[in-house]
């Protein structure tokens, strides 16, 4: 598929395209903010949608640094800028739209019960550094969160403040680099498998290690024998998932767990997966030393078009003191913060975030699991698994699975069913999109070809996911029967049809910019 | 074109007396894709062979390129910044990298020559 | 239970199509001593009536900062976040969508993420931005590496007035990613260790203690050494009124920007932003939305530039960020957009005019310092005693007074962080000036 070429696109061009999810009523193109008719209007004309009281009159102190210049930003009204995003946001699928069966990233359903808890005035309005004694109930809270995550883990400490999955995870390799070097060992290279997620070897890479990567056997789980040929005293660490990227569970991680002590290094476990584990499997039992949790996958908490997550670490006994800033600590007068190193923490390797972490995030998923309860977790990692392998069944016949046996909450497919027709694992997932879904995650993990990763969740209903599968079939049906140009000019009904990445990659259009040069006053 | 030399990272060396150009092979180019950036060495850098002396950029994958041959850098292709759609047209022509004053010739020694390098490419191809 | 549509006879049907004989069945690749017995040590699931009910109890045993008077910053604000913001940010194609990975079915994020990159360079005066950080302390540390990068240099000079928790993740980050950072005393101190071994400088405006300074000359040192000059920016709203880190000649601006569109909430999530020049572009951590055609040459919105990030570059990554803060990125930009120009600069201008009200009012109370003579919002007093037991005893009497400076920098035991913003009334600056005054008499 070559770009099309000599594009003006910086021209607005208006059109008319459904909203995602096909079988919506026709819409109007949005403008940008800044193209909105009326947007530049100047002095009396201007919109607001805002009504703030006019300013005291005071002699400023701002040591002559007043701006001089305009902003250039455009002014519209609260109807106009409330229509806008209304309208923007008809253009997104979204979890709430349909199933979206992303491999890796446990799409479950946001509840909007956390929402509401979240919202408390008594939690939103809570300022970071207000004086403990006034934020007792916020301390309580992620205390209770802690002993949850701690529970469900099976490990001994938690460290709360990281603010997403990968910030987790250099918070883990930071720890087991901290321990390290307080026993003086200094060790030079991370083992990571060639299944893992991309930000396992760029956070190794930030921490200051080499990446050697483990392939992985037919069964689709590391190959131990090749992990331990590349084991050495010069291995801080080896970075695991668990089950693995391939939805599968690496059933040797006992063993690898002890050939990596075996040489003093430590196990990361990358814990995106945690979904399929809930209440049946403590990752602690499985020998690992650090381990990060996605609130947004496994909690529940919203992905929001991209963050924000929440990255909770759970530690073993010998990486707690290592701990990012701050603790909460329970003391005779009520929960505490430590929040230098001193004390008890005076270990710890310091603050990787302003303030505490990410206290709206701990307050959805704390009201998720308060739903479920330790008594329905099994049943929420069991309805997972038992969705994601109802897909297998129902599909290996016309798709091609990777690895012989049953998935766990994820199953992995590869482009061998496509063959000879010419349509590419990027065609197929396009043309799910006009059949009104999300497609699943496409070329990841990068150890097959093509890979498609489904991960439809416990919240998928039965008839949901026939509805998917009969969608998935005949898709499956017309590739076989190389309807190859159907498949290369999909999507046909989605509010944009395939967009032009190389053009936006050689000649990046960051921003909008006005057309002509603003004549305000330097 | 018995000057030209390949190395397994896909670059091609081009020697012309003491001078020598440098590009990524055609088999690199489409693997790599549409090309949309090519990070290009500084004139005047010294790089040394088989460590890296630039990157090139996909929009689905991003490469190291490696330096066949240690040296200083004495050119680089401009054109790359406005177009770099002629890696994947011309890689071994209009889309070379850059040019070195080459150290030490005798470096050339262990690269592969055309045959070599099309039987290397063959190898890889049935994955 | 109230999430989990399958019933017990689609799981009957289910296995059968599977042909398993249970859901456990399911879960026999996991060796039998691995798996749980029972459930764990938790409480039961409850429905909606007894959670509200719990949390809600949590939360009346916090003292909301909106609910009392309440003069807290040192890098978190309180203002005003207009009521369409929360219901816009709530709509669920915004709430509950992923990352824009296939552009067309999201659309609606890539145009927000897009209208955000653009605010972002225009309040900054930035050339472009990217779509967002976890928060302005990591996004400064990644302001860093990112300087190391250009400059292949490893040795940073951080100011002595750069909020203490963005500098405290700055050193984290260098011990473990390898490079130096010195805090030189002061800033003419700072200006004299400016050579060419540092890859930047990293200034806060306004500082950490409130104080607005122009920066010009310093960036012109940084320049001059081949250095970039870095500004982090806690108060978003000072853009406002304030001349921009880029008419100063920064290269990169870093901000927290919590102050637009999102509430307090003990902390987090926040909103990093990352600006910078053109000419460094692909040396951007994070995503980056851009614009392009599809196939029918209609205008759409894509991420791009995508080969610096994780997924592709894997370990040599400009950084390992995935997920960043795109619902804040939202909140943040549906505010600005309501606020527009006039709504923007008036904000920031009731913000300073209430702040000089009441530093007005409190630099005449017995014994009180006023330590910071040009400021935004925020400005610092030293108080004859230590500032925290008299913020401790305001605080029981329902008064949020500052953040006494200790918190963070233990050595300044005397002084006391206060903030005004356009929700500070006349009757709170009336009733901390009383407290104050009583509380040091």
């Amino acid at each position: 598929m070559s770009a099309p070429s000599d594009k003006d696109w910086s021209k607005a061009v208006s059109g008319f395209r459904p909203a995602a999810g096909g079988g919506r009523d026709l819409q109007d193109d949005e403008p940008l903010l800044f193209e909105a008719e009326g947007a530049y209007f100047n002095g009396a004309s201007s919109r607001c949608g805002v009504d703030l009281p006019a300013p005291p009159k005071v002699t400023d102190r701002l040591g002559g640094l007043r701006r001089q210049r305009k902003i250039g930003l455009p002014g519209l009204s609260e109807p106009q800028i409330v229509r806008h995003y209304t309208r923007l946001s008809q253009k997104n699928y979204s979890i709430d739209t349909g199933i979206y069966p992303l491999g890796s990233c446990t799409m479950k359903y946001n509840p909007r019960l956390n929402e509401k808890v979240a919202r408390l005035p008594g939690f939103a309005s809570l300022h970071p550094l207000q004086p403990l004694t006034t934020v007792q109930g916020a301390l309580v809270l992620m205390d209770r969160l802690a002993t949850w995550l701690k529970t469900i883990t099976g490990m001994p400490a938690v460290a709360l403040s990281p603010a997403a999955g990968a910030h987790g995870e250099i918070c883990g390799m930071m720890c087991i680099r901290a321990a390290l070097e307080a026993r003086g060992d200094k060790r030079s290279r991370v083992l990571v498998p060639e299944s893992a997620h991309g930000t396992n070897p760029a956070t190794a890479a930030a921490c200051g290690y080499a990446v050697d990567p483990i392939p992985a056997n037919e069964r689709g789980r590391v190959d131990l024998a090749a992990l331990k040929g590349n084991l050495g005293p010069d291995v801080a660490a080896i970075m695991l998932t668990n089950p693995n990227t391939c939805g599968l569970f690496e059933d040797e991680s006992l063993a690898i767990a002890e050939a990596v002590h075996g040489v003093g290094a430590f196990f990361y476990l990358d814990g995106a997966n945690l979904n399929a584990l809930l209440g049946r499997v403590q990752p602690g039992k499985l020998g690992i030393d650090c381990m990060h949790m996605n609130l947004h996958k496994t909690f529940s908490t919203p992905h929001g078009g991209g963050g924000p997550g929440s990255g909770p670490v759970a530690l073993a006994a010998s990486l707690a003191p290592y701990a990012p800033l701050p603790w909460v600590v329970h003391q005779d007068q009520g929960f505490a913060l430590l929040e230098e190193c001193a004390g008890d923490a005076a270990q710890s390797l310091g603050r990787i975030k302003a303030f505490h972490g990410q206290m709206g995030m701990f307050i959805r998923a704390l009201a998720f699991l308060m739903s479920h309860g330790g008594d329905g977790l099994a049943r929420l990692s069991g309805d997972a698994v038992l969705n994601a392998n109802y897909l297998l069944a129902s599909l290996k016949d016309v798709l091609t699975p990777s690895f012989a046996g049953g998935a766990m909450h994820e199953v992995l497919f590869d482009d061998r069913f496509l063959g000879e027709t010419g349509v590419t694992t990027l065609d197929f997932a396009k043309a799910l999109i006009d059949e009104g879904y999300h497609p699943m995650t496409m070329y990841f993990p990068l150890i097959v070809h093509g890979a498609l990763l489904v991960e439809p969740t416990e919240n998928e209903s039965k008839e949901s996911l026939d509805r998917f599968i009969a969608a998935m079939r005949d898709l499956a049906a017309r590739a076989a029967k190389h309807d190859t140009e159907f498949f290369q000019s999909a999507p046909h009904r989605a509010p944009r049809r395939r967009l032009d990445e190389v053009g936006a990659a050689r000649k990046p259009v960051l921003r909008w910019r006005p057309e002509a040069k603003s004549t305000a006053a330097e | 074109m018995s000057n030209i030399r390949y190395t397994k990272d896909h670059e091609w060396i081009r020697v012309d007396g003491n001078e020598a150009t440098i590009g990524i092979t055609d088999f690199a180019q489409g693997q790599l894709g549409d090309i949309v950036f090519v990070e290009l060495p500084e004139i005047g850098r010294k790089v040394e062979k088989g460590k890296e002396a630039g990157v090139v950029e996909s929009v689905k994958a991003a490469s190291e390129v490696y330096a066949p041959a240690s040296g200083e850098v004495t050119a680089v292709n401009t054109g790359l910044a406005d177009d770099p759609a002629q890696v994947n047209s011309d890689a071994m022509g209009e889309g070379w990298f850059y040019k070195i004053k080459l150290a030490d010739a005798k470096e050339l020694g262990d690269l592969m020559d055309e045959a070599a390098y099309k039987a290397f490419t063959a190898e890889q191809d049935k994955h | 239970m109230r999430y989990l549509p399958l019933t017990e006879e689609d799981r009957r049907a289910m296995l059968g199509v599977i042909g398993a004989k249970s859901v456990d069945d399911l879960f026999g690749d996991i060796p039998a001593s691995l798996r749980l017995k029972a459930p764990l040590d938790l409480p039961k699931g409850m429905g909606e009536i007894e959670i509200e009910r719990e949390l809600a109890a949590l939360a009346a045993k916090n003292m909301a900062a909106g609910s009392v008077p309440s003069f807290l910053g040192a890098g978190a604000y309180r203002h005003h976040v207009p009521a369409a913001v929360d219901y816009l940010v709530q709509r669920g194609e915004f709430l509950t969508s992923y990352t824009p990975y296939q552009p067309e079915i999201a659309q609606g994020t890539l145009q927000v993420l897009f209208e955000f990159q653009t605010q972002v360079a225009l309040i900054t005066d930035m050339e472009v931005a990217n779509a967002s950080m976890y928060d302005g302390a990591t996004a400064a540390a990644e302001a860093v590496m990112m300087a190391n990068r250009v400059t292949r240099r490893q040795k940073a000079l951080l100011a002595a007035d750069l909020h203490p928790h963005y500098r405290a993740v700055i050193e984290t980050y260098g011990r473990f990613n390898g490079f130096a950072t010195r805090v030189p005393r002061d800033i003419e101190a700072l200006a004299a260790s400016i050579d060419n071994t540092i890859s930047c400088v990293v200034v806060q405006n306004p500082g950490f203690f409130g104080d607005v300074r122009d920066y010009a000359a310093l960036a012109e040192a940084c320049h001059k050494a081949g250095a970039l000059f870095v500004v982090a920016v806690a108060e978003v709203v000072s853009l406002g009124l304030i001349k921009p880190p880029g008419a100063m000649g920064a290269d990169i601006v870093v901000a927290e920007g919590q102050s637009l569109g999102n509430a307090l909430e003990y902390g987090g999530p926040y909103l990093g932003l990352f600006a910078t020049r053109e000419k460094f572009m692909r040396q951007m951590p994070g995503r980056l939305t851009g614009q392009t055609v599809d196939a029918d040459g209609l205008r759409g919105f894509v991420l791009t530039l995508s080969a610096r990030e994780q997924h592709i570059r894997r370990e040599k990554a400009t950084s390992n960020i995935c997920t960043n803060s795109g619902l804040c990125a939202l909140a943040f930009s549906i505010h600005l957009a309501l606020l527009g120009e006039l709504g923007f600069t008036r904000l920031a201008e009731l913000n300073h005019a209430k702040a000089v009200q009441l530093a007005e009012r409190l630099e005449k109370l017995p014994g009180i310092g006023l330590m910071t003579p040009s400021f935004f919002n925020e400005f610092t007093l030293r108080l004859p005693r230590p500032a925290a037991p008299i913020v401790d005893t305001l605080a029981a009497r329902g008064i949020l007074a500052g953040v006494p400076v200790s918190r963070l920098l233990p050595e300044r035991t005397n002084d006391l962080l206060v903030t005004a913003t356009e929700l500070t009334t006349d009757a709170d600056m009336e009733a901390l000036e009383a407290a104050l005054r009583g509380a040091l008499t």
